[in-house]
């Protein structure tokens, strides 16, 4: 067997959210829940003690319920969210796609263009070198002038899509319900996604559609409650996971 | 062999650890763009929807000046200072661009969440950004205020020419201020609320309004004490360079240089050894 080459090492991983918690515990005793203060920090263990190592070449894809800690551990592998206790080890900085918090609805696409490029991390000459590229992309030829507040939703979801995919990554994080617009829009997102995800060395694909693991992935990982559950093959994991699902209905 | 030293063997480095100062620093001017277009288009975008649009960078400080003007001209009565417009407009338009530097620099991770969450690069780009931002505002409301003492006091002379390195002084101090507030509210979320109370004292004890060596003249030691706080030094400094018969120490050169220079230089430091915990939730 050929030495595979690991990228990423998640090694213990914990990531607790300190919360100051202004709500009420739900005890179900309703004079507590009148009288209560309940005011107080709460620690949440979004992450328990997660392990595994992707290697080189892998698409992963990664299920579970809402709040089950995905996107926690997938900003903790980008190195967004810092870990309570363990460690991420990465063999180059890795990235998830996305750009939209960095764009101001004041200001014409065309300037928003230039600040996402520039949080990206682009120089000002590969911004002018995408430019025409990304603003064809988007659709948004004849708008780009006009401020991003003008646009409807989905012509803003366009332009964030399509400056986040302009960049080429070794190890990519794709987050479910990236594919936006409307059908002709989301038909040409998917298939830009695929072309990243050839590029790209190794992905990560957050998703709650499992025919889309199934399709993409070669191997599976599924959380539950900040606990690994189940790391193995797609067709195993999704099947224990779909299992699963229908015991708790 | 366990995970860690398996990804050492491995060539692999630990996600999000912070990089030594140096490599930091150089990854942070290597984002200089970023904090300028930064800076620059949120200015533009806080202007765009009003019909003067960026007029109010300037028409604010004026208002304020008006006001501060008549009340406390009225107040102080015979006691004010000579040349009493000249030394309001000063005195506040110096005091506003240093407190609003601290204040939006204490925002500037707090009030940026999603942002950090979102993208990754080194997080002293916000506090800078801040600060260039207050700075960028300050230029048209610089060349305001030299108007304004053009025309009521002293013609302009080559003496003003002064106030280029006293604003590059106040560039650092600012610069530190902001990233070592950027830091505490971090930690201390509740900071933010006491902010305003903060410049409010400031505002009313460094002089912006009244000099401190008329008002003190009967206490040697609080005037001597007053020598060292640096935005009383700044006010002054800027005084003396744009207002006659405002003299001044020699030696504020100095304190003011170390103020900046050490303020800077430990917000650098101070911001840079907490980079990690920025993207907490807590």
């Amino acid at each position: 067997m050929t030495e595979r080459k690991p990228v990423v090492v998640v090694d213990h991983l914990d990531v607790d959210y300190k919360i100051l918690a202004t709500g009420r515990r739900a005890t179900g005793d309703s004079k507590k829940l009148i009288r209560g203060t309940g005011r107080g920090m709460r620690t949440v263990n979004a992450l328990k003690d997660i392990s595994f190592t992707a290697y080189e070449g892998e698409s992963v894809g990664v299920i579970g319920f809402n709040g089950s800690g995905k996107s926690t551990l997938m900003r903790a592998i980008v190195g967004l969210t810092p870990a309570t206790r363990g460690a991420v080890y990465a063999a180059s900085r890795p990235n998830m796609l996305g750009v939209g918090a960095s764009l101001i609805g004041e200001l014409s696409g065309e300037k928003n263009v230039m600040l996402g490029g520039l949080a990206l991390g682009f120089t000002k000459g590969e911004i002018d070198d995408k430019y025409d590229d990304i603003v064809d992309f988007a659709g948004l030829r004849d708008f780009i002038d006009m401020p991003m507040r003008a646009y409807s939703s989905g012509m803003i979801a366009r332009l964030k899509f399509s400056i986040a995919t302009s960049r080429q990554h070794e190890i990519l994080i794709v987050d479910e319900a990236l594919s936006v617009g409307d059908r002709e829009f989301r038909e040409r997102s998917e298939e830009r996604i695929r072309a990243i995800r050839e590029a790209a060395g190794t992905i990560f694909l957050v998703s709650h559609s499992s025919s889309s693991i199934l399709d993409t992935c070669t191997r599976c990982i599924w959380i539950d409650k900040g606990v690994l559950v189940m790391d193995g093959e797609p067709e195993e994991v999704v099947d224990a996971y779909k299992l699963f699902r229908r015991s708790i209905k | 062999m366990n995970l860690a030293e398996y990804a050492a063997e491995n060539n692999l480095h630990r996600v999000g650890a912070r990089p030594p100062l140096h490599a930091y620093l150089n990854e942070v001017w290597r984002r200089r763009l970023f904090i300028y277009s930064l800076s620059k288009f949120r200015i533009q975008a806080q202007h765009q929807r009003s019909r003067l649009g960026m007029a109010w960078i300037v028409i604010n400080p004026l208002l304020e000046t008006a006001i501060y003007g008549t009340i406390f001209g009225i107040i102080l009565g015979s006691t004010r200072p000579p040349n009493f417009i000249e030394f309001l407009i000063v005195g506040l338009f110096i005091y506003d661009v240093i407190s609003s530097s601290l204040t939006s620099g204490a925002k500037s991770i707090t009030g940026n969440g999603a942002l950090v969450q979102s993208l990754s690069f080194p997080r002293m780009v916000l506090p800078l950004a801040s600060t260039v931002q207050e700075f960028l505002n300050f230029v048209p409301k610089l060349i305001v205020m030299v108007t304004i003492v053009a025309i009521f006091g002293s013609p302009p002379n080559i003496r003003w020419l002064l106030l280029l390195p006293l604003i590059a002084l106040m560039v650092l101090f600012s610069t530190g201020l902001a990233l070592i507030m950027a830091r505490l509210t971090v930690h201390f979320t509740d900071l933010n609320k006491l902010l305003p109370f903060i410049t409010r004292i400031l505002f009313y004890t460094s002089g912006v309004f009244f000099a401190i060596e008329t008002v003190f003249a009967g206490h040697k030691t609080i005037a001597r004490l007053y020598e060292f706080q640096p935005f009383h030094e700044f006010l002054s400094l800027a005084r003396n360079i744009l207002i006659e018969n405002t003299p001044v120490d020699t030696m504020f050169w100095l304190y003011a240089s170390v103020w900046a220079v050490v303020t800077f230089a430990v917000g650098v430091w101070f911001f840079w050894s907490a980079e990690e915990s920025y993207g907490r939730n807590d």
